[in-house]
């Protein structure tokens, strides 16, 4: 059946299954590939969306489960005020290697910094530990969030 | 080391004499590219077999650089990005001799053509090996000086003055006393009309105004906004989403599918059933997911149905019995050992690892009557061409493979069998098809890194010192696959890198490889390839062999390096940084590791807690590395970062292993990464000289897991020779 979805301020009208992932949904549908398919578990953090800005595995979430939530990506995460700061940190600290998993990482990041404006390196852990980078860029995204909370001061 | 071992065996001479020597050849040619700009053809040295021998006096280019008449400079360039940072330091190569600023130069990647694009250290079009900046270091700079030259000797017939009386800068040709100027876009026609001059001089070190600096990467902005296209992201118009069930043992068939339930789920639109698989073609990956867990398939699991991997560990260590290929030999191993005082005896054993690179294999293709079109992120474009030729029943020039960035290689994007199962699918799809590898299909089917076994003894003398070193190991040889002329008399330069030609003074070793290939699990290079295995034996070995001795482990290897200056720097660096010797808590522990692979230096330095139940926690790495000439620091720091990050992941989680055949671990619940709580806090030190430029992108990797386990063994007194790290053998006594 069609569902009405809002991604990024926009309304989108699909014709799926009510089970399919948010992320096949937004992927291969409405052909936003900006968010990544890792793991279809939940377990790698690579398809993060914010769902009424709170940091959601859109592989696990039924495209009927998000109802009139606003949906928000990678493609707009840079048109939030968090999301801004990230994206500049992760440039200036050279974060990114392969950048497979950075879509993911920095929807995770920009909640954070949303909701937490001075995480500490626990809130970090908390807040990151559920997304993977294979190429361990670790390091480099503990600090970039950091400097990206200074930022904020 | 590894791949140019066979190079300069073939050849009789190292990268740098080579380039130079091509240089005499005129290894570059310019003239006047379409749209009237300067075009200069490269020659990237190739050097395998005889044929390409008898090609050395011809000259056939195989990079260009084009300086457009609107100025813009662009490379067109044969190799491939994956995190590496190859895309940010090979333009500095050229913008460094050319007197340009970075954002000047601009990049296309190189079609797949093997003749062409050969990287020369490889023999092939591949990237990997750490050798992307080894390769172009010396050639790229040489063609950007020469291109200056001509610029400058354009400018200075223009003015009618000495070439020596004019400078370039910032894109411009300047004539100093004048302060006239022409920018390269106005001199680039002239340019390619100018002679090829000679011998161009290269510049200093100490003149380097990119090389050597934090240049910002160039791949950057895309991939931090969602606007990077990997291969899995690309989307030719009316493209179909596969999904795929392999047999789940290798070499197994599928015998039946019931396929009801698949096709009545809203999206999908075709089975796709082939010898050993079956694919779920569909409108959208969620459908095709779906179709695929209705299919009911039954499998004929074939020969190797009961296969377990404690079969093939035993069928490894018996053959570590018998004599194997002597891949190096120092004096007498035997009349040494007798005369020892001490005798240490270990066997080691390293598991098959999968890759597990963040984005799952994918390959989109579209097959015609006449032609075949290939979207992937590939390591060795022209294989992947080759391999869709092949499958598609084509010749390859009606093959065109459209190359992406890479979301991880690590090696196995090196390999071509996802290009030819997608092709296999393609081939009875109408129209464009993505076929998208699950992540349990891509854990479960991939090529690994090998099992190894590895037998050793040493023997030392009164003082300690180790006068007999023997290792004899046994697994699979990628090479003899890969690239079979690597292969000869039963060694490969691969599987030995790391247990031969050993920074330590040993007046008598001896090495044996026995290749062995267990049949019912295919392997392939996995980041840090032969060294993965070997650093961690030898720098394990060293350390049994220091508390054999009752000797400091760092002091111990230091009093062996006399013929080894670049090893003992790096091995002090590290100590200092890591306050070797400070006292630490109990169950918490250091250990070393000292390793020359790649052509670059490393000694880490891992500190570890060992908690009561037996977890393990690096919590902090220091590491000291000369890499010879630094290309961009910042890249260099940052492939340490990551290389220790990924061997970190092997040392404690990387395993897999069979039962009934079958690959028993699937995502990453039961293959497990790293994590940010997890991950270590890492110091680089970087060594500054001026020597060649050594690889960057495996070293990390094959170091760390020895200064791990080292760590463990000072933390708890427990010698860890099987890997990953076994939790509950560290467990505490209650």
């Amino acid at each position: 059946m069609a569902f009405t979805i809002k991604v990024n301020g926009s309304t989108h009208s699909v014709d799926v299954d009510g089970d399919t992932p948010l992320l096949w949904v937004l992927r291969d549908v409405l052909g936003m590939t900006g968010t990544k398919f890792g793991c279809g578990m939940a377990l790698c953090g690579a398809c993060t969306v914010h769902l009424d800005g709170a940091p959601t595995r859109s592989c696990v979430t039924p495209v009927d489960s998000v109802g009139t939530s606003e949906i928000r990506t990678i493609e707009a995460i840079g048109a939030t005020a968090a999301g801004a700061k990230i994206q500049k940190a992760w440039l200036d600290l050279e974060v990114v290697q392969c950048g497979y998993c950075q879509s993911g990482q920095i929807m995770s990041a920009s909640a954070l910094l949303a909701g937490n404006p001075h995480p500490t390196d626990s809130d970090i852990d908390d807040a990151m530990s559920g997304n993977i980078c294979r190429c361990g860029t670790y390091v480099r995204i503990r600090e970039a969030i950091k400097q990206a909370a200074q930022s904020s001061r | 080391m590894i791949l140019d071992h066979i190079v300069s065996r073939t050849t009789g001479s190292g990268q740098f004499e080579r380039a130079s020597e091509l240089t005499r050849r005129g290894f570059i040619q310019a003239g006047v590219a379409a749209g009237g700009g300067l075009m200069l053809s490269l020659r990237l040295p190739l050097a395998r077999g005889e044929a390409e021998a008898a090609d050395a006096d011809r000259f056939a280019p195989n990079a260009f650089i084009r300086i457009d008449r609107d100025g813009r400079i662009v490379l067109i360039m044969p190799y491939v990005e994956m995190g590496q940072g190859t895309y940010t330091a090979i333009p500095m190569l050229i913008a460094e001799e050319l007197e340009v600023d970075l954002n000047q130069v601009h990049l296309e990647h190189a079609p797949p053509n093997e003749k062409l694009y050969v990287n020369p250290l490889l023999g092939v079009q591949a990237t990997g090996n750490s050798n992307a900046i080894r390769g172009a270091w010396q050639p790229l700079r040489q063609a950007g000086a020469t291109a200056r030259t001509m610029l400058v000797a354009a400018a200075a017939k223009r003015w009618n003055v000495d070439p020596a009386s004019c400078g370039a800068q910032s894109g411009a040709v300047l004539h100093v006393t004048t302060g006239r100027s022409f920018t390269y876009g106005e001199l680039a026609g002239d340019a390619g009309r100018m002679p090829v001059p000679e011998n161009v001089a290269l510049k200093r070190h100490q003149d380097f105004r990119l090389i050597g600096t934090r240049a910002k990467r160039l791949d950057t902005p895309a991939k931090v906004n969602g606007t990077a296209v990997y291969g899995i992201d690309a989307r030719p118009p009316g493209v179909k989403i596969a999904t795929l069930a392999q047999s789940p043992v290798f070499g197994g068939r599928v015998k039946s599918v019931d396929d009801r339930a698949a096709k009545a789920v809203k999206g999908v639109r075709q089975i796709v059933r082939l010898d050993d698989a079956v694919a779920v073609v569909a409108d959208h990956m969620g459908a095709a997911k779906k179709g695929l867990a209705a299919l009911v398939i039954a499998w004929d699991d074939g020969p190797h149905a009961k296969l377990d991997t404690a079969a093939i560990a035993s069928e490894l260590e018996e053959a570590t019995l018998k004599p194997g290929a002597v891949a190096q030999n120092i004096g007498d191993v035997g009349a040494a050992m007798a005369r020892a005082i001490t005798r240490v005896e270990a066997n080691y054993e390293v598991p098959f690892l999968a890759h597990a690179t963040m984005e799952p294999m994918n390959c989109t293709v579209h097959v015609r009557n006449d032609g075949c079109e290939v979207w992937v992120g590939h390591q060795a474009l022209a294989r992947a061409q080759a391999a869709a030729a092949k499958v598609a029943g084509l010749p390859l020039d009606k093959v065109v493979v459209h190359n992406h960035l890479i979301g991880g290689g690590f090696g196995r994007r090196l390999e071509s069998d996802g290009v030819s199962r997608a092709v296999e699918i393609a081939k009875q799809v109408d129209g464009p098809v993505k076929v998208v590898w699950t992540r349990e299909e891509d854990i479960q089917h991939d090529m690994y890194r090998p099992y190894w076994f590895d037998r050793l003894s040493a023997g030392l003398d009164g003082k300690g010192r180790p006068i007999a070193w023997s290792n004899r190991f046994a697994g699979s040889s990628v090479i003899a696959r890969w690239l079979p002329p690597g292969f000869k008399d039963g060694l490969d330069p691969d599987s030995t890198d790391g247990a031969i030609d050993l920074v330590y003074d040993f007046p008598n070793m001896h090495v044996e490889y026995v290749r062995v290939e267990p049949l019912g699990i295919p392997t392939g290079f996995w980041r840090s390839v032969g060294p993965s295995h070997n650093v961690f034996v030898t720098e394990s070995f060293m350390d049994e062999l220091a508390a054999a001795a009752k000797q400091d482990a760092v002091a111990y290897r230091r009093a062996l390096l006399t013929k080894s200056p670049r090893a003992k720097t790096v091995i002090d660096l590290a100590a200092e940084g890591a306050g070797w010797g400070q006292p630490l808590p109990e169950r918490v522990g250091r250990g070393v590791s000292l390793q020359n692979a790649f052509a670059t230096y490393m000694a880490h330095v891992a500190e570890v807690e060992v908690a009561k139940n037996g977890a393990v926690r690096v919590r902090r790495v220091v590491c000291a590395v000369d890499c010879g000439t630094v290309v961009n620091p910042d890249t260099v720091r940052a492939q340490v970062q990551s290389g220790i990050i990924f061997g970190i992941t092997a040392a404690l989680y990387g395993e897999i292993t069979l039962k009934n055949g079958r690959v028993q671990q699937a995502n990453f619940d039961t293959y497990q990464m790293l994590r940010m709580n997890e991950a270590p806090a890492i110091d680089v030190h970087i060594v500054q000289n001026s020597e060649p430029t050594g690889g960057m992108g495996e070293c990390g990797t094959s170091a760390i897991v020895p200064a791990v386990a080292n760590a463990i063994f000072a933390a708890t007194g427990k010698r860890l020779r099987k890997m990953p790290v076994d939790v509950a053998m560290l467990k505490q006594p209650a």
